[in-house]
């Protein structure tokens, strides 16, 4: 790069795609139609918890246009953990339940038919015979003696290397709380969401005269995608094409791979096209949430406003399977300290299983959580010690130079100017003191760069 | 009963990237004989403006016009790996990569010209406009298309270039919980104003002052747009919006837009929006992703504003009326 001014980077170029879609000329999943289309419609668990004892396709098979149903035994690889391909294991969710249901909405069996109407027809008439089991809902009802166990390891638990949760020291935590003036003690409880996007999750997956399969998707992530169907399918991976790039609203909810596999799998064996897209409801129902978490604060507080101690116990709710959470809770725990400077931080962050619809990634992944958390906290201990709620974000914002809990170095910080801009811009008065801070004022501070408007003024 | 006020803060910071790194994406560049430099990537644009900011970044760092550049993406047969766009990554990634792979096509533009117009290829710049021209000369200059077609049909050479950007996953202490868990951090603070019904529970959002730091604005507008959107999708966050609104039990989940309430446009607030720049330190320009975090700082904002009108202590979102006129209740059997 160099010292000249910039060209294009810094201008409001009109958005490429923008008139397309407002004038309703972009091309979304379900406006691919193929003259051979099939459809594929879920059979689903109507329980929390079962123990699957049967299943009967016969009326299904009597609805026309019914082609074919497809159980667990159809899937070559039926069990899976997305993150495998970043080294996150054991596998654990089926494609298709088999000897159990751990959520309401559990895919059990795929039914595709020559419509739609035919294949909801279809999957309404296939009669699952379940024995209900008992369910856990509550995080820590999950982890005592006694609930009922969801995972074949034995534990209601992610295990991270070895650690019921991720582990985050840093300091002397016991030795931080003896140096406090106070004691500041929290409970946040955020619940989960919807990501709500305007396009419901879905793909049309083809079969190619050249024996190759493309899948039409709203992937957020097309590699990612492709690369978890190719090993669910247990096929090579360039015998999959997948195509996409446009998608109908994300927020995270469309990193999961849930509709790929199983229509890729319905079209190689039927050859023909097959369409999954989820329905609105199902949206809501059965796709992931946002994460919903419980997390304990404890902080060690001095009289001047400063935090000398953070001890944080959280539980994230994964649901029945891991999808993206335990990945999402080391960043929540590498987060829930806050962006402020504590010298002795412990972070447990438990990553717990129960009869829910899984959460995975959503908007802020670990940390929309975090942030939640560490400002209601931060406005808890203000009033404790009788502090302006910017003053004393101000006195404890992280600096460049310091060390986090996770140890590494803060670099590119910059709260100290985002905190008083917003004073400025509410016309919030601060202290002569708190005025006259800034990121780069530590003793071990690197030297303070020019902001980019201070450039283009010059 | 009353209608009461309240105002609310907070400051929080964002991540760059996948937590730990590993997390690569390639860009690919090629000239067409139009004078057309075509960036080929799999990367996602999820309504954001990706295709539009990525384009931005390509025409910089080529030294082209913005029309002069094309954006082909989601199609794993011709698009390089991007491991996808989630973390707040894919400007900082794809805008990476693209700028390496320009320095490559880059290179040989220039030689090419400067073979046309008998100079030195160090002696050679762009001019922004689609021209190639010597330094100190304006005058001897070669336009795209023609330097594009010189390449082609007279010298026998591509204008192309590879790039790539990759953080190394270094992994974790499983007791210390060491990691290096960004590739920067973005910043903000917004302050939000309510008004609390305290009969009917109802909060109203009355106003969102928003500063973000972002390192560099590649396109103001469309930060602005982001901004904008988060903000509301981070009111909905605040007040209205959950899948078990009684969790943890699962009971009475809704299952369409008239059971769960988005915001709707009377639900706006009036918003007033700032942006800083300090360029970051491994960013394309300076660029840190704030995606994401739109979302994430109104939440807090808003629910401390509502604890500062009533003299609450509520710690969960959604603040739906019932919770807030529970909240009022235990204050009330507290006092």
């Amino acid at each position: 790069m160099s010292d000249q001014p910039l060209n294009t980077v810094g201008k409001s170029e009109l958005r490429r795609d923008g008139l397309s879609h407002v004038t309703g000329k972009t091309q979304y999943i379900d406006d691919i139609q193929f003259p051979d289309m099939l459809y594929l419609k879920m059979v689903r668990s109507p329980l929390h918890h079962a123990r699957i004892l049967g299943i009967d396709f016969s009326e299904a098979e009597k609805v026309p246009g019914f082609v074919r149903a497809f159980t667990y035994k159809d899937v070559p690889k039926n069990l899976y953990t997305i993150l495998c391909l970043i080294g996150v294991g054991p596998d654990e969710e089926p494609v298709l339940a088999e000897k159990e249901v751990l959520y309401k909405g559990e895919q059990i069996a795929a039914i595709v038919a020559q419509s739609e109407e035919a294949a909801i027809e279809a999957a309404a008439r296939v009669k699952v015979d379940l024995e209900e089991l008992p369910a856990v809902f509550d995080v820590e009802e999950a982890l005592k003696p006694g609930a009922p166990i969801l995972k074949p390891w034995g534990t209601n638990y992610f295990v991270y290397e070895g650690h019921p949760f991720r582990r985050v020291r840093y300091g002397n935590i016991e030795q931080g709380f003896t140096q406090a003036d106070y004691i500041v003690e929290g409970c946040y409880e955020p619940k989960p969401i919807e990501h709500a996007p305007l396009e419901t999750t879905g793909c049309v997956a083809k079969p190619e005269a050249n024996g190759r399969i493309t899948v039409y998707t709203n992937t957020q992530a097309l590699y990612f995608s492709m690369d978890n169907t190719a090993l669910i399918l247990n096929v090579p991976f360039n015998k999959l094409h997948f195509v996409g790039g446009t998608v109908g609203g994300g927020f995270g909810g469309k990193v999961d791979v849930i509709v790929e596999p199983i229509a890729a799998l319905a079209a190689m064996h039927t050859g023909h096209p097959v369409k999954y897209l989820y329905t609105r409801e199902e949206e809501f129902h059965v796709s992931s949430t946002r994460v919903a978490y419980r997390i304990y604060f404890k902080d060690g507080v001095s009289k001047d406003g400063h935090i000398v101690a953070r001890q944080v116990t959280s539980y994230a709710d994964s649901g029945a399977y891991n999808r993206h959470t335990p990945y999402a809770v080391t960043k929540h725990a590498a987060n829930i300290s806050g962006p402020y400077d504590i010298p002795n931080v412990h972070i447990d962050a438990h990553c717990v299983y129960t009869n829910r619809v899984p959460t995975s990634a959503m908007r802020g992944f670990g940390v929309t959580s975090a942030s939640f958390a560490t400002e209601l906290q931060m406005d808890k201990i203000a009033r404790k010690v009788g502090m302006d709620p910017f003053e004393i974000r101000l006195l404890n914002a992280y600096r460049n130079g310091d060390m986090r809990p996770y140890q590494k170095v803060v670099g590119d910080a910059t709260l100290v100017e985002v905190i008083q801009s917003a004073a400025d811009m509410a016309h919030h008065p601060l202290g002569e003191r708190f005025q006259a801070m800034n990121s780069w004022d530590r003793a071990n501070s690197p030297a303070r760069p020019e902001p980019v408007s201070a450039q283009k003024e010059s | 009963m009353a209608k009461l006020k309240g105002t609310g803060i907070s400051s929080v910071n964002y991540p760059t990237g996948m937590n730990l790194g590993g997390d690569p994406t390639q860009a690919l560049i090629h000239m067409t004989t139009t004078g057309t430099f075509v960036i080929s990537l799999a990367s996602c644009d999820l309504g954001q403006g990706l295709k539009t900011v990525l384009a931005q970044i390509g025409a910089e760092s080529l030294g082209v016009p913005f029309e002069n550049v094309l954006i082909d993406t989601g199609d794993t047969d011709t698009g390089p790996h991007c491991m996808g766009t989630f973390a707040s990554r894919t400007t900082h990634r794809a805008g990476n990569a693209i700028i390496m792979a320009a320095q490559e096509a880059r290179k040989t533009m220039l030689e090419i010209a400067a073979d046309e117009l008998e100079a030195r290829p160090e002696d050679m710049e762009t001019d922004g406009q689609g021209f190639v021209r010597v330094k100190g000369s304006p005058d001897r200059k070669i336009h795209l298309v023609n330097l594009a077609l010189a390449g082609h049909f007279k010298y026998g050479k591509t204008v192309a270039g590879r790039g790539i950007f990759f953080k190394p996953n270094l992994g974790i202490d499983p007791e210390t919980g060491k990691m290096d868990p960004d590739s920067t951090e973005a910043h903000a603070c917004v302050v939000a104003e309510v008004e609390v019904d305290t009969e009917t529970g109802e909060v109203k959002v009355l106003k969102l002052q928003s500063v973000y730091e972002i390192g560099r604005q590649v396109n103001p507008k469309l930060v602005e747009g982001q901004i904008k959107g988060g903000s509301v999708m981070g009111l909905g966050h605040a007040l209205y919006e959950s899948t078990e609104p009684y969790y943890p039990s699962p009971e009475h989940r809704p299952g369409g837009f008239f059971e769960y309430i988005l915001p709707l446009a009377p639900d706006v607030p009036e918003m007033e929006i700032r942006v800083l720049e300090f360029p970051s330190q491994n960013g394309p320009y300076g660029v840190k992703g704030f995606g994401e975090m739109t979302a994430n700082a109104p939440i807090p904002a808003i629910v401390n504003a509502i604890n500062n009108a009533l003299g609450t202590e509520i710690a969960t979102h959604p603040v739906t009326p019932e919770v807030v006129l529970k909240a009022l209740d235990a204050k009330q059997s507290k006092s």
